[in-house]
């Protein structure tokens, strides 16, 4: 165990190195720093004075993979792709484009996102497996066809749609909650609410859909049969077999997205005004400050990899049929 | 004069390419199997004529000429323009343009100008608008029976059309189809008959009414959402065409050869699976923004960008999303190398080459066909989310995405302006539940487990 966990820490170095050289031929070498400062600094008619000056504020302004110049070690390290890209490997993510501490900004704002995906997570696998077990429960059912039918429909509905139409029912017409905004500390709790419902809410169709066809691979295997026989009432074959058989794979499927928690949810938190991981990149995306957007990438790669550990590990834990040696 | 864009080629191209597999499928006998039972299923026949009629729509959107217009004392600034078939159907709607925001079905513009009434007194009113209702002389009167009318002349249009059409297939198949013809036929004829009637009550209503309003700028919100389907449709299988030949390519690779060629592989798919995707469609456009910034003259008009952009999504989206499909491709390749046919064929020294296109690819055709149905609808609605983020297509494309974007805006006001949202909503979830329902029809046919 101990022995595979190590072996697969070290498969996550050559993965980040991998992310990182991509998003360094992304950001410096399809496009030079020339380029991006002066995209930043307007137009065309840019002095080349301004954007040296532009480059050198943010120190853009080295050789990209060797410096000539430099003396020893220096020439290596002395570069764009040491200071900007190696850096991240120690979670030395630098400063933003317009100067700010990215990593205070991560470790500030990852709380609201927190807030909102954690409670959005728990409650939507509920509802999802509570209308799953109700589907199957009704199977052959009329029930079961309108089930069906309806998460189709609420599937094809665009996510946008949940947002814009909760805001203007809740926050609006109702006066519920209030449309967006955030507050910290035990205030945030009302700003939570409608993005947590619609979050739910948006996310039943195809949940509910993937849910059922988990449960109902678990209702056509041998046992359920053989627990039927014996007489268990369907309720009880339902709760105690089927369920709990089913919660393998929705357990190791919720842990491969809760390192990703952390990045929070682009839309939402932006049209509910949340200031989480999720509305810091689309406001790094919009303003064009690739240094954001270069530490969001790392960051979100780092923590799919954490993922698909955690999930290899539970599995161990959760079945144990599973044995990693 | 024809002007062509790279996505009016990919259109089409896959049109074409549509009809190949078709026609191929329809040649053979375990290609022809499933496609029966599609055919064979209700909500499979009517969702297929929807997406038909989407894709008819979206073709004719692709056909571009070259189109000069009669200076008229009003357009002096606008020259030579391209106009697509569409366009030119839809003149009657496109051309008519108010000055600003108008409701649907309305006479009077939204917002009051300044005017002079009856009596000949300066007055802040709402001005009739140029072109909508304007045949109306006391429109409060009678505008609900006119449009009543028109409603019921564009069914009965519509209904004559349908009939016609009837009549003519059953003449051609020498019966009466309703009655003798397979069930899918007449499922087609009913979902027809729905259109027809739709299209018949644009039609008469369209050169009259603003059916969906007007936007912002006083165009017509019904054009601008007909006109965005093609967008959609674009997204939607360019880049499904764009994913399949890396997926099918280094999936059977990995699984048939394994070795270090899997290692690379895996480790490539599993690089790129790891960087969020919407941070890497970002990092991607931003640097297509920069590139196209920095070289203009190797983009003329506003179409030739907004065009070269929306190829670039769909090539962005596609080498972000052929990961999963990659996956699954290779981990089906795993098992059928070991099955004994192809082994049977190895031993008898059939070419690897040979071996995978003859024994490997037919029969992992299934997982690809439903990837590429399944994937359709999810890819029109990442449009809409990415046009938010302005990772999208370009601000100048017709497309829901930006209408929803724009609109954003619009419901801030008072009263507030909700048909543009609406609009883009309603043609956006009639093409993504045709093609769920496609979808699910599709994956119960091929897939070799729901048989039994």
């Amino acid at each position: 165990m101990i022995n595979y966990i190590i072996r697969r820490l070290l498969y996550v170095f050559p993965v980040l190195i991998g992310v990182n050289i991509l998003t360094f031929v992304l950001f410096f070498v399809v496009n030079t720093p020339d380029d991006m400062a002066r995209m930043q600094l307007g137009d065309k008619h840019v002095s080349q004075a301004a954007v040296e000056n532009w480059k050198q504020q943010r120190g853009y302004d080295l050789p990209l993979l060797w410096n000539e110049q430099a003396q020893g070690v220096e020439q290596a390290t002395n570069t764009i792709f040491f200071k900007k890209s190696v850096g991240l490997f120690v979670f030395d993510l630098g400063l933003s484009d317009n100067g700010r501490d990215i990593a205070a900004d991560i470790s500030q704002r990852m709380w609201p996102s927190l807030a909102i995906a954690i409670p959005s997570l728990i409650f939507g696998v509920l509802a999802n497996i509570t209308f799953a077990l109700l589907l199957i429960f009704y199977r052959g059912n009329y029930l079961e066809f309108g089930g069906l039918f309806l998460c189709i429909v609420s599937m094809s509905i665009s996510g946008l749609f949940y947002i814009i139409a909760g805001q203007y029912l809740i926050g609006k017409l109702l006066v519920l909650t209030p449309i967006s905004g955030y507050a910290p500390g035990a205030d945030a709790f009302k700003f939570i609410i409608l993005p947590v419902l619609i979050g739910v809410v948006g996310g039943l169709g195809s949940g509910v859909r993937w849910y059922r066809s988990l449960f109902l691979e678990e209702a056509a295997k041998d046992y359920v049969r053989t627990a039927k026989a014996k007489g268990l009432s369907d309720l009880q074959v339902l709760f105690k077999h089927v369920l709990k058989n089913a919660l393998i794979p929705i357990l190791t499927g919720i842990v491969v997205i809760l390192p990703l928690l952390f990045m929070g949810s682009l839309i939402s938190e932006s049209f509910f005004g949340i200031p989480g991981l999720g509305s810091y990149t689309i406001d790094a995306i919009s303003s064009q400050d690739f240094a954001i957007v270069r530490s969001m990438v790392f960051l979100g790669s780092f923590l799919y990899i954490i993922g698909l550990l955690l999930t290899d590990i539970s599995y161990t834990l959760v079945d144990p049929r599973v044995s990693l040696d | 004069m024809m002007t062509v864009l790279w996505t009016d080629i990919a259109v089409f191209f896959l049109v074409f390419f549509g009809l190949v597999v078709a026609w191929r499928s329809s040649k053979k006998e375990h290609l022809r199997r499933p496609w029966e039972k599609v055919f064979n299923s209700k909500t499979g026949v009517a969702s297929l004529t929807i997406l038909l009629i989407f894709i008819l729509i979206g073709t004719l959107d692709s056909a571009r000429i070259q189109h000069y217009k009669t200076l008229d004392t009003q357009e002096l600034s606008t020259q030579a323009k391209t106009l697509s078939l569409l366009d030119i159907i839809l003149t009657p709607i496109r051309t008519r343009v108010e000055k600003t925001y108008s409701e649907p079905f309305a006479h009077m513009a939204y917002a009051k100008e300044m005017g002079v009434d009856e009596a000949g007194q300066q007055k802040w009113r709402y001005p009739r608008l140029s072109f909508a209702g304007a045949h109306l002389s006391e429109p409060n009167s009678e505008k609900s029976g006119d449009i009543l009318l028109k409603v019921l002349l564009g069914f009965s249009f519509g209904m004559l059309a349908w009939l016609a059409l009837v009549l003519i297939l059953s003449l051609l198949a020498g019966k009466f189809i309703l009655s003798k013809g397979s069930s899918g036929i007449r499922v087609c004829l009913l979902t027809l008959l729905g259109v027809f009637f739709i299209v018949g009550c644009i039609a008469m209503l369209g050169p009259y009414y603003h059916i969906l309003g007007t936007d912002k700028v006083g165009e017509d919100v019904l054009y601008q959402a007909i006109k965005s389907i093609r967008t959609g449709l674009v997204i939607g299988s360019l880049t499904t065409i764009v994913m399949l030949p890396i997926a099918i390519g280094l999936g059977l690779m990995a699984g048939f050869f394994r070795g270090w060629v899997d290692d690379v592989i895996q480790y490539v798919y599993t690089t790129l699976s790891s960087i969020p995707a919407v941070l890497l469609i970002a990092a991607a456009i931003l640097m297509a923004q920069v590139y196209m910034a920095n070289n203009p003259e190797l983009f003329t008009t506003v179409e030739d960008r907004a065009d070269m952009r929306l190829f670039l999504l769909c090539m962005i989206l596609g080498i972000t999303s052929w990961t999963g499909l990659c996956r699954l491709l290779r981990a089906e390749t795993l098992k059928i190398r070991e099955m004994d046919y192809v082994v049977a064929a190895q031993a008898l020294g059939v070419k690897k080459a040979q071996l995978l296109k003859r024994h490997v690819l037919p029969n992992v055709m299934h997982l690809v066909m439903i990837t590429v149905v399944l994937d359709f609808s999810g890819l029109v609605l990442a449009e809409a989310v990415l046009s938010y983020i302005n990772i999208g297509v370009d601000p100048s494309t017709y497309s829901w995405g930006n209408m929803i974007n724009t609109s954003r805006l619009e419901m801030a006001r008072e009263p507030i302006v909700w048909w543009s949202l609406t609009a883009a909503f309603i043609f956006m979830f009639t093409l993504v539940l045709a093609a769920n329902l496609f979808a699910d029809v599709v994956r119960d046919a091929f897939d070799p487990h729901s048989n039994s």
